[in-house]
């Protein structure tokens, strides 16, 4: 097993509408790039009977109309796409976003609890995450939701022993060596460090979302006064989802 | 235009269509009607699309009142419906005049009910439907549930001419036992024999921790081989999570698209609908079935759908 990946895919049901094809067992760049770009190769076929696919870390989920095609039919046509793209190296680009954050305080109320737990400062917490880019793996969890990877290992942080009834809209949490953005209010056990003004997931746009995996995002941090003032740019409805480089 | 108004919105009622497709990538739940069967029967019964959107009603009736002359119908689970308290049947269409008051009740058998309005409720679209999803704040009437005064609005469609009405064959039984057929995995190879021994063989019973997400079921251990996690992935509506503590946890419409729990099995497409059904107390068994036997029960269960108005009884 190389890096998390398996020496064979493997395939298997879900329930009567549904196939997974599993590519490893690891949370690492090359079994994601392996998963995404089999996605796109899939997509790309146009399979008939094919309703949506959903990547993961190390898999895809793919639903299917059973009246249009089976289970054995669908494996057959991926299992030829996934051995063409064996032999070919993937480089997945994505587009890079940079999402502006403010740390600590009242917007990231376990800023303080991570940096104890390392022997850090607060500051030295917030330059080592914003220090570096993120792949997003996945979206998941509640709409919108990216699981973004990974954390420098010394702000690596567990989840709280009691998740939280209400994580606000724009939070900015830690889970291992995970971190993501809350879009909307929801609850979670993720270390809250900090919080974003822009939105993540707006259902009035096509694609809802802002961000998708295979792209990657990169923190800035803001002060409270910039986290006002984007606040409001966003609340009148600027397009103010994100500072492209 | 204005359909109904809402004098008391009941313990849970949510407008729902069959659902939002395409966007689990995204991380949007499917939602839709809990139960489809009863749903889209809900539907045919006034002569609108099998989509439109209708009333899904929870466990406690609302109170509507009529603001125009209409046609509506009531499926799903056993309860007593009234029109200015006088007792109307369920499965078929039934006339309303302006003013006219409708409750439910409670209901006594199953968990949800469908309320059609012929022409459909009109709310908008959003991704492509109109099904609430609450915990998301999507669709419906502005993401959540119904409240006292909210105006039911409807698409104007001609009266009907025909009464329609649903055969007693035809109507789903709820008898508080639900006997789920499902195919094993996709992580079936992380519980030993013993503990997937525990999960077909025994009955779970559904605990008050029941919702539009899923339930939570209370029953013998399943014993797990050794990990309880995995690398979260994906989720549908069906899925039989077992977290550590053995007992499982039925995914359904409104569940997160992710999770960290291995799935022994996944419920096959036309029983989640009856699933749908299931209330606190009610009783879930798990049966094994192969792929080629699911497929034969989801080709006769779509059948069935497809060809259900032609099964309607009509009498002017």
């Amino acid at each position: 097993m190389r890096a998390g990946l398996y020496s064979s895919i493997r395939y298997m049901p879900f329930g009567d509408t549904a196939l997974v094809v599993e590519l490893g067992d690891a949370i690492s760049l090359e079994v994601n790039s392996k998963v995404l770009a089999l996605n796109e190769a899939v997509l790309k076929a146009k399979i008939e009977g094919i309703e949506e696919i959903v990547t993961t870390y190390r898999s895809l989920l793919i639903r299917y109309n059973p009246l249009k095609t089976t289970y054995e039919q669908l494996a057959f046509y991926i299992k030829d796409i996934a051995q063409v793209l064996e032999k070919k190296s993937v480089e997945i680009e994505g587009k890079k976003i940079i999402v502006p954050v403010a740390y600590g305080g009242e917007y990231g109320p376990d800023l303080s609890y991570v940096a104890k737990h390392h022997g850090l400062s607060e500051g030295q917490v917030v330059k080592l995450h914003s220090g570096r880019e993120y792949r997003v793996y996945m979206i998941g969890f509640v709409a919108g939701f990216p699981y973004l990877g990974e954390v420098p290992d010394e702000i690596a942080t567990p989840r709280l022993e009691t998740p939280r009834l209400k994580v606000p809209a724009g939070s900015v949490g830690i889970a291992e060596k995970q971190t993501g953005i809350y879009p909307c209010e929801a609850p979670g056990g993720w270390r809250v460090i900090g919080r974003t003004p822009v939105k993540l997931f707006d259902p009035q746009q096509e694609p809802p979302a802002l961000i998708k995996p295979g792209d990657r995002v990169k923190f800035k941090p803001i002060s409270k006064k910039e986290f006002e003032i984007i606040g409001k740019a966003v609340l009148k409805g600027f397009c103010l989802h994100s500072f492209e480089e | 235009m204005a359909a109904f108004k809402i004098l008391n919105p009941g313990l849970f009622t949510t407008i729902q269509d069959l659902g939002r497709f395409g966007y689990l990538k995204y991380g949007v739940p499917i939602s839709g009607a809990m139960d489809t069967f009863s749903f889209v029967a809900a539907n045919l019964l006034v002569a609108n699309n099998p989509n439109d959107a209708c009333l899904e009603i929870t466990l406690i009736g609302p109170e509507l009142q009529a603001l125009a002359r209409t046609q509506v119908a009531i499926t799903g689970g056993l309860a007593s419906p009234k029109i200015n308290g006088q007792n109307v049947p369920m499965w078929e269409t039934l006339g309303v005049q302006e003013g006219d008051i409708i409750s439910f009740g409670r209901i006594v058998k199953g968990c949800r009910l469908y309320f059609s309005i012929r022409g459909g409720v009109n709310t908008p679209l959003v991704l492509g439907s109109r099904s609430t999803y609450v915990r998301g704040m999507l669709g419906g009437l502005n993401g959540r549930q119904l409240k006292t005064g909210d105006m039911i609005e409807v698409f104007a469609k001609p009266h009907l001419e025909t009464r329609l009405s649903m055969s007693e064959e035809l109507m789903p039984q709820f008898t508080g036992r639900f006997m789920m057929h499902v195919i094993l995995g996709p992580q079936s190879d992380m519980f030993t024999e013993k503990g997937m021994q525990t999960f077909l063989s025994n009955s779970y019973k559904v605990t008050s921790e029941a919702d539009r997400m899923g339930y939570r079921l209370e029953g013998p251990t399943i014993e797990h081989k050794s990990k309880a996690e995995i690398i979260s992935d994906a989720l549908l509506p069906g899925s039989v999570q077992v977290p550590r503590g053995g007992k499982p946890i039925m995914i359904m419409r409104d569940a997160q698209t992710t999770g960290g729990y291995p799935k022994i099995a996944v419920v096959v497409s036309p029983d989640v609908s009856l699933l749908g059904q299931a209330r606190p107390g009610d009783i879930v068994e798990f049966s094994r079935i192969t792929i080629k036997q699911a497929r034969e029960k989801a080709l006769e269960y779509y059948k069935l759908l497809k060809n259900l108005s032609n099964m309607l009884i009509k009498d002017r």
